[in-house]
């Protein structure tokens, strides 16, 4: 499942991933650091002074369960694509099994 | 602490609850309903043509759910998400992706407070419309000049992945507009697009390595998919 190039592939998503925690390294939320873009945007059209209109019918309650439901959501995807790729590799050994069988009893029958 | 509960609720790509006047809600929801429907229609064709990629079209969903729960820092110093779309464009198309899309918008909004029921239209053009249909258009583009599959692949991903958050920008500036649309645009664009090239960067490397494996084990379904050519090795072989 992993080669070189995978390797190389999956460091470099690690290091552009580290990159800016070692550049802002010592800073935090109360700096105003990692907090998320987010609120960004929404502070810049409540400054507009726009209402919003609606409000999420239901929200995590705290951020301890906001990540657990965040890691649920990471989770399915994660044991899905687990699933499928092992089913495939599992696949292509078995296929691979029978072509050298099949090469034998050939390579025996001449 | 004040960050832990969210008061002023998570944005990136999607855009909050309420946040967006009604008419535009219902805007977006009309132009975005009759894409997922035609999804729909366009899924039940391909897994009845190709039942047997069923299982890629579950790994495609199951990307989006995996990338767009990853809140990863960027070099501006703020977090944002990727949007995992780009692997169901390039396999499926962008209207099959966008009903992948709807599933973890609806799961993001009703369970995390991440986007919105009202906003939800608006929130499937731009990330489920919008990016995986310049994915799918910039991977065949690619693939027709003759570069690698691999480069078509991440090019594909990558731009879909800006240009979600550009549409999401536009989104906001036409619905915003104060003093003008572009300075508008250009006020939302800088909050979102510095932070969101390196993570544009990460989720095209990221399909880059899940479409590798695929071609490695299962390149059949791939071309089954019309995804990939046959190579010529085997048509030839098939002649013979």
């Amino acid at each position: 499942m992993v080669d070189k190039k995978s390797i190389i592939l999956l460091s470099l998503v690690a290091i552009i991933a580290v990159i800016p925690l070692v550049l802002y390294s010592g800073m935090g939320e109360d700096e105003g650091y990692f907090g998320g873009a987010d609120g960004a945007a929404g502070e810049a059209i409540e400054e507009t002074g726009y209402k919003p209109w609606f409000s999420s019918i239901w929200e995590p309650p705290s951020g301890e369960i906001e990540s657990l439901l965040f890691a649920l959501q990471a989770a399915i995807g994660a044991i899905v694509i687990g699933y499928v790729f092992g089913y495939y590799h599992g696949q292509a050994k078995e296929r691979k099994k029978i072509e050298n069988e099949a090469n034998k009893t050939a390579k025996n029958s001449k | 602490m004040r960050h832990f509960i969210k008061s002023k609720g998570d944005f990136n790509v999607h855009i909050m609850e309420g946040f967006l006047p009604w008419q535009w809600c219902l805007f977006w929801y009309i132009v975005a309903l009759p894409v997922v429907a035609y999804g729909v229609i366009q899924i039940k064709k391909i897994t009845d043509k190709n039942p047997e990629s069923k299982p890629l079209l579950a790994v495609s969903g199951a990307f989006i759910f995996v990338l767009s729960s990853l809140k990863i820092p960027s070099v501006t110093g703020s977090c944002s998400h990727p949007t995992g779309t780009g692997l169901g464009a390039v396999l499926f198309g962008p209207a099959a992706t966008s009903v992948l899309a709807t599933i973890v918008l609806l799961f993001q909004s009703l369970l995390l407070a991440h986007g919105g029921i009202t906003t939800l239209g608006a929130n499937i053009f731009s990330m489920g419309i919008a990016g995986p249909f310049a994915a799918w258009g910039i991977y065949k583009v690619v693939k027709k000049s003759g570069l690698s599959t691999s480069i078509g692949v991440f090019f594909a991903v990558f731009i879909g992945d800006l240009l979600t958050y550009i549409v999401t920008a536009t989104q906001l500036s036409l619905a915003f507009p104060i003093p003008t649309f572009t300075e508008s645009f250009v006020k939302f664009m800088v909050i979102f697009a510095y932070t969101q090239v390196p993570l544009a960067i990460i989720e095209g490397l990221l399909t880059v390595f899940i479409f590798w494996n695929i071609m490695k084990l299962r390149p059949d379904i791939l071309e089954d998919l019309k995804v990939i050519v046959p190579k010529i090795k085997e048509t030839a072989k098939e002649l013979i």
